[in-house]
């Protein structure tokens, strides 16, 4: 099914020298970045690198004041409507509303992407099954653990049949098990729709087991980019010609190196800290 | 599967695909937009079910803002019936009361909408919302009424009081539902002014300081409780600009058969919740941000 996608020339998401700034702190400074339809791209970076700030601009939710974003062709400041059509997105936080069901949390998705009453229970319910909610969907949401919280979020964002799915640390806060199962979730809708994925993580062995193509992304920047398997053997080809004889390096050593000292003073201010905290609690 | 594979709907770029087996799956289609006029019902539509449906699951909130109107009805009202202190043109007192308290607990719940709007946007509801195809002005106009679905069902519980405490209450279908309107386009407009402040102060402490201080201002200032009439001059002015008074008067000439001034009620509620509207959805962005 990735055949049809691939030979498409349209990008699934441009990003051109993308800028945001609070006020003095520039949270992206000139992001570039271009993702293939189909792909599993993860955007890696610490805490306040400016993850979910461009995921922000590229889903219409900040403007988008300078440089360029096009999602499917279609740009991100002039054509906000077209590109939520094409978007499905999972912000950081959990963000299912407690006071609905899973079903009934979907089931909004659904009215406000136009899904008419005649599809709805089907494609709903359809949904759910892909997440594997199917059992606990009449349950009111604030019953669910983190797990669940964000497999019923990636059914919110699957109802709609969006082209480019935005997932920002969909794994922050879980425990192992409930991380490998949104991955092989996200993995299993990938495969069923060839559906193009952009998530961002702070973990660096999921972004090497799980994306296809990674960016290292430190103050505001790309740094590195390319198949976790590409960026691995450079750093060791570079080892071995200054004569070190460690062992394989990790993505995590690639992005010490690239990101450079800097990473361990500016790990991310309290805000960022506090909003990881949130996030990782129960859902409101 | 054993069903025989359906062609691909088209072999363009635009296919999102289909299922390994070959069948379509409903996932992999987009559904078709609706546009022009039919986006904004539908919208409106989805924010209502979502209030009704917390609503049932929910009940406790229904129970426990029934309690103050019934307490105005009870003890304010038959004790004014008594005391025949406020001239209401010979209807008794508490007649005169039940609209006033109908409109002051619509509003009640309506004024503290930007809270629910400030918890929504903090726990992320909200944002994901706004990446929905939903302009701005049509989320708010669909909370809006969803404020007003709210408003209603509270509004039908303090009718059934006012009944049960001997109220002489209109049961003409017609009227009744020129009541659910005028109920519903005065919490629309009091929703989005309470939505437009937290547009402007984004804290939901700062927000339920100022409701505070607004609603008890807005309730005295109209013709709620007395006739504008009895009021001194200043106070007449602020009725004549509170929306509540207008609800009132609507509600009262609606279900007594007072004498009221209808086209000018709805015009002004009319009016009025359409500025609220353009005013919160102007500020909205402010809260996503
Ligand atoms: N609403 C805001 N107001 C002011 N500054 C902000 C705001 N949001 C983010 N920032 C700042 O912008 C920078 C980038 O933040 P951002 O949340 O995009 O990082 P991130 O990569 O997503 O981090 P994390 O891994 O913690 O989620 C940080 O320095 C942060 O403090
Ligand atoms: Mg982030």
């Amino acid at each position: 099914m990735t055949d049809v996608r691939e030979t498409t020339a349209v990008p699934a998401l441009v990003c051109e020298g993308l800028r945001y700034a609070f006020g003095e702190t520039k949270a992206v400074d000139g992001l570039e970045l271009s993702v293939r339809p189909g792909e599993v791209f993860g955007l890696l970076g610490p805490n306040g690198a400016g993850k979910t700030t461009a995921i922000r601009c590229i889903t219409t939710l900040l403007p988008v004041p300078a440089g360029m974003v096009r999602v499917f062709g279609h740009d991100a400041a002039k054509e906000r409507m077209a590109v939520r059509r094409l978007l499905g997105y999972v912000p950081q936080q959990l963000s299912a509303d407690a006071g609905l069901t899973g079903r009934e949390n979907v089931e909004l998705f659904a009215r406000v992407f136009d899904v008419t009453r005649r599809e709805r229970a089907a494609r709903v319910a359809r949904a759910l099954e892909a997440v594997d909610l199917t059992a606990a969907a009449d349950r009111l949401a604030k019953t669910y653990s983190g797990g669940m919280v964000r497999r019923l979020e990636l059914a919110q964002a699957l109802v709609s049949a969006p082209r480019l799915l935005m997932l920002d640390e969909p794994t922050i806060g879980l425990d192992p098990i409930a991380r490998t199962s949104v991955w092989e979730h996200i993995n299993a809708v990938r495969t069923a729709t060839g559906m193009t994925v952009l998530v961002t993580t702070h973990y660096m062995d999921e972004a090497d087991q799980y994306c296809d193509r990674v960016a290292l992304m430190h103050r505001g920047r790309i740094h590195a980019l390319g198949t976790p398997e590409e960026l691995r053997s450079e750093l060791a080809d570079r080892r071995r010609a200054e004569g070190k004889t460690d062992p394989d390096p990790t993505l995590e050593d690639v992005f010490r190196d690239v990101a450079g000292s800097g990473l361990d003073e500016q790990g991310g201010d309290f805000r960022d800290v506090r909003s990881t905290r949130r996030t990782a609690s129960r859902v409101g | 599967m054993s069903e025989a594979p359906v062609a691909p709907r088209h072999g363009s770029a635009e296919t999102v695909g289909l299922a390994p087996d070959g069948r379509p799956d409903p996932l992999l289609t987009p559904p078709r937009p609706r546009t022009g006029w039919r986006m904004l019902p539908a919208r409106v539509g989805a924010m209502c079910v979502v209030e009704l449906q917390k609503l049932r699951h929910d009940r406790t909130e229904l129970y426990t803002r029934a309690v103050q109107p019934a307490l105005w009805l009870l003890i304010f009202g038959e004790t004014f019936t008594r005391l025949k202190a406020i001239p209401t043109g010979g209807t008794p007192y508490i007649d005169y009361l039940a609209p006033g308290i109908i409109a002051q607990s619509a509003m009640f719940i309506a004024i503290f909408y930007g809270i629910q709007i400030i918890w929504e946007r903090d726990a992320g509801i909200l944002t994901k919302l706004l990446v929905t195809p939903t302009p701005r002005a049509a989320l708010i106009t669909g909370k809006a009424f969803a404020a007003g679905v709210k408003a209603l069902i509270q509004a039908v519980v303090v009718i059934v009081i006012a009944a049960l405490l001997g109220v002489a209450l209109t049961w003409n279908p017609l009227r009744l539902l020129g009541v659910a309107v005028a109920v519903i386009l005065g919490s629309a407009f009091f929703s989005c002014l309470s939505m437009t402040i937290a547009g402007i102060v984004l804290t939901r402490d700062r927000l339920m300081g100022i409701g505070q201080a607004i609603t008890m201002p807005l309730f005295f200032g109209s013709n709620a409780l007395y006739p504008v009439a009895l009021m001194p001059g200043w106070l007449q002015a602020v009725s004549t600009a509170n929306p509540l008074s207008y609800q009132v008067d609507a509600l009262r000439g609606l279900l007594l058969g007072t004498p009221h001034h209808l086209a000018l009620d709805y015009l002004v509620l009319v009016l009025a919740a359409a500025a609220g509207i353009a005013a919160a959805s102007s500020l909205l962005g402010r809260l996503a941000r």
